[in-house]
């Protein structure tokens, strides 16, 4: 997953376990029976997983460009100087 | 979220934290139940009245008792659980609580019922003090939930005697 699609995945799943929360609250209220409540919340929960936790191809819409090697070639690491700085360091 | 056991992990204890968050707003809904129980108990016969040879006093009784309990079932009962206690005061306590019958109530189609029967549990007192005592007949009920408190909650029905004399 990509920096945006890990939003997402949070965003959603947030969102769909607030949902599948008060519809099974509000369902299992009104029609008094306890055990609707916790199937709708059981299913908005096998659901929420299923979008949320695969590493789904719509994730990965903001892919990150990595730098091509040829091209990392061409700009190399600056080189530090090692032992001079550990002597500064240690007055 | 970088890695599958981490929305794994991050989808469970969220989930898990709004089941706690709805099943406490539906024990908090039980508060807005009307409840009207009502009951009502006839000594029939009392059978046996006797001093345990040198020991305490000893009742054996008959009791009808007549109680709808329905108004006390909400979505969120398991179960109600009822039982019926003598009470009554002595030079030494200045209240005794004999349990005499008790019943576990499963559902609201048994809430409504009549039942005659000999007390369960003995009707045994701490030393001689029962002779023409006075004691009151208290229905207590718990209602269990499926999550969430307990209510408890009694009918207290005075005016029960015993005789003056053993039989």
């Amino acid at each position: 997953m990509d920096w945006q699609g890990q939003k997402l995945a949070e965003q959603l799943m947030q969102i769909l376990l607030l949902i599948a929360a008060v519809v099974a609250f509000v369902v299992g209220y009104t029609t008094a029976s306890f055990r609707t409540m916790m199937l709708i919340y059981a299913g908005g929960v096998g659901v929420a997983t299923l979008i949320t936790v695969p590493n789904w191809p719509f994730f990965n819409r903001h892919p990150l460009k990595w730098l091509d090697p040829s091209e990392a070639e061409k700009h190399p690491k600056p080189e530090v100087a090692v032992s001079s700085k550990k002597k500064s360091s240690k007055k | 979220m970088h890695s599958f056991g981490y929305r794994a992990n991050a989808i469970l204890t969220f989930s898990v934290t709004a089941l706690a968050f709805i099943c406490a707003i539906a024990s908090l809904s039980d508060n807005f139940s009307n409840q009207n129980p009502s009951a009502e108990i006839q000594i029939l016969n009392i059978n046996r009245f006797k001093k345990q040879s040198y020991e305490n006093d000893e009742v054996s009784l008959t009791l009808d008792i007549t109680a709808d309990l329905e108004s006390l079932f909400t979505w969120n009962t398991k179960q109600v659980f009822a039982f019926v206690a003598a009470e009554y005061e002595t030079p030494k306590n200045s209240l005794n609580q004999v349990s005499l019958w008790d019943a576990i109530i499963p559902d609201k189609e048994h809430a409504k019922f009549r039942i005659q029967t000999s007390n369960k549990y003995r009707f045994i007192d701490q030393g001689h003090n029962l002779r023409g005592k006075e004691f009151n007949l208290t229905l207590h009920w718990h209602v269990m939930p499926k999550t969430g408190k307990m209510f408890a909650d009694k009918i207290v029905m005075p005016g029960y005697s015993l005789p003056d004399a053993y039989k």
